[in-house]
């Protein structure tokens, strides 16, 4: 009984605040709705379109004001999930990869980047993403999150509360320059990681984010019909994965070996640790993928289903292609597997349906493997935890796969903006984009890692790095039995 | 007094005790150690990356044991320990000087 009370109670207070604060907003007090528009709003909600309240010209309010339950529900988890995947999924797949003297190295830049990246996205970050303001970057009317309340931006969502879509796409900032780690892991001191992380995040996140998804940005294929570029990123290839996975193959080519490497034995220091981030990660990347919908709707269904399989057939067919040539299917191998088949699947996720999502899958294991295995050594650079060969690649094919295989099929809003290229020259479009955030992210990382080189230096001491970056920078043992 | 020593295959070890308590022994110091002999290192794999593994793990066993039981020991552990195959371990006699247990100030063989 009391239960029931209480729920009635908070029912209420649901109904009643959003509303409220949406009836004081508009100044002008708005006409009673109709039963009709009360049922219209509701259909709204249940089908995650605008309400009649909703339109700039209306003239009459909704009682089913502010944000919706089950889709702010749904980021609000998926926001959670993300984060997840860097803390401390990413941390503990990275961590587990290094040598125990810098495990804790590790860890710490994580954490660093959660931290000053979400000042940053409380500062500015936010705002140079997502409010309106040209092509490139937006201006600075929600600095300092002002005006980023409970209340929907109807830019984006009309369902999801404009702080929780806030903070749902900070996850993503966090998690991009986390993953450029991975390259210079076990060298580069600390303090030249957050310097180089803040000057990049301006270069080139914020402004990358938003030509993809910003609503006036100019590759924003799938929501600005004014774009230059008619691009589609469903969950991150080119925002995330490309412009980590390029930037930390340029960084660690400017930052220069490990001392030993080639020579001395860098293997692993922990399996275990590696794989349980791996779990974290693929679990997280259900907030990432299918959270990108920004709903709780049929096209966040699919992107679920896609994202699994692409993952599950990637893990599996590495170490297949493990076992056909070295007869050892290998822990690291399923890890591998199924980061490259995620970040292949990230850009085309929400567009694609279950078969094309299997091909990308297989595409992820084979291209990746060979890079991991062949390219690497070729080339000779020491990406330590092989950020290039997974992020890079998995993005750049998947935003290529991505516009060859996107149907309306999975996704009617292709139909909105993109109806005269999708199926047709939609990879065109997306070559160009990658194209132009290749070229982006690899001068401005060069730029930045020149800079922060010649001012503080990019590389822990020469005794440091011998020694483990763990005690010298962080005082700290990370294993101490 | 003796002390024996033997470095043995770490999933030996279990054979090796029970042999060992079966002859009446009453207490051994059992070390996780790493090294290398005839069987050389092993390679490991890591995407792609090789790497020569030159200690492998093994057990050292440690134990005092009265001169006249030497034989018997070193021949159980032998035994228990054998599979065949290279780097199967070693087993060093020395010769102890004293013992004294802590407890009760014994010293010799009663110590042991």
């Amino acid at each position: 009984m009391m239960i029931r009370r209480f729920s009635c109670f908070l029912l209420f207070l649901c109904l009643s605040f959003p509303v409220a604060g949406r009836a004081q907003e508009g100044g002008v007090a708005n006409a009673e709705p109709s039963m009709e528009q009360r049922v219209s709003d509701l259909e709204a909600y249940i089908n995650n379109v605008g309400r009649g309240s909703d339109s700039a010209d209306s003239t009459v309010k909704s009682n089913v004001g502010g944000s919706g339950p089950g889709h702010n529900a749904w980021m609000m988890v998926s926001a959670a999930l993300v984060l997840f995947m860097t803390l401390p999924g990413l941390a503990l797949f990275y961590g587990g990869l290094v040598r125990t003297k810098n495990v804790l190295s590790v860890l710490a830049q994580c954490l660093g980047i959660a931290g000053l990246v979400t000042i940053l996205w409380w500062a500015v970050g936010y705002s140079l993403v997502f409010s309106r303001g040209g092509p490139v970057f937006g201006d600075l009317s929600f600095a300092f999150l002002k005006g980023v309340g409970s209340n929907p931006n109807t830019d984006y969502s009309y369902w999801v509360s404009h702080n929780v879509f806030s903070m749902y796409q900070m996850m993503f900032a966090i998690i991009t320059p986390a993953l450029i780690i991975g390259a210079i892991a076990e060298r580069m001191k600390f303090t030249a990681v957050i310097a180089f992380v803040t000057l990049w995040m301006f270069a080139v996140y914020f402004p990358v984010a938003h030509m993809i998804w910003g609503i006036d940005g100019i590759m924003n294929g799938m929501w600005n019909a004014a774009s230059r570029v008619k691009a589609i990123d469903f969950a991150g290839g080119i925002v995330v994965h490309m412009t980590s996975g390029w930037s930390a193959l340029i960084l660690c080519l400017i930052l220069g070996k490990r001392i030993g490497f080639g020579k001395e034995l860098m293997a692993p220091h922990n399996m275990v640790l590696c794989m349980v981030g791996t779990g974290m990660l693929w679990v997280g990347w259900y907030g990432f993928n299918a959270g990108s919908a920004l709903a709780s709707d049929g096209v966040a269904a699919n992107a679920f289903t896609t994202t699994t399989l692409a993952a599950a057939v990637a893990s599996f067919t590495w170490a297949v292609m493990e076992y056909a040539l070295k007869r050892k299917p290998s822990i690291l191998g399923f890890c591998s597997g199924a980061i490259a088949g995620l970040a292949m699947v990230t850009p085309a996720c929400g567009f694609i349906d279950t078969s094309s999502a299997v091909i990308v899958g297989l595409v992820a294991a084979i291209v990746s493997f060979f890079a991991c295995f062949k390219l690497k050594a070729w080339l000779g650079y020491d990406d330590a935890l092989d950020t290039f060969g997974v992020h890079a690649v998995g993005g750049t094919l998947g935003a290529f796969l991505a516009g060859i295989m996107a149907t309306p099929g999975a996704n009617a809003g292709l139909l909105a903006n993109l109806k005269d290229v999708v199926g047709k020259t939609l990879w065109l479009e997306q070559l160009k984009a990658i194209g132009l955030i290749m070229t982006l992210s690899i001068v401005a990382t060069a730029v930045i890692a020149c800079l922060v080189k010649f001012t503080i230096g990019l590389r822990a001491e020469t005794g440091v790095e011998r020694e483990g970056l763990d005690l010298p920078e962080h005082g700290e043992a990370g294993y101490t039995f | 007094m003796k002390k024996v020593e033997a470095i043995i295959k770490p999933f030996k070890l279990d054979e090796v005790k029970e042999s060992l308590t079966g002859l009446g022994l009453k207490g051994m110091t059992v070390t996780e150690v790493k090294g290398f002999g005839r069987q050389k290192g092993h390679t490991e794999l890591y995407r792609g990356a090789e790497y020569v593994v030159d200690f492998l793990p093994k057990i050292k066993l440690e134990l005092i044991v009265k001169d006249d039981e030497v034989k018997k020991v070193i021949e159980t552990i032998q035994k228990a320990a054998h599979t065949g195959s290279i780097g199967d371990g070693k087993i060093f006699v020395t010769q102890v000087e004293a013992v004294l247990r802590i407890r009760t100030g014994e010293t010799g063989e009663s110590a042991i």
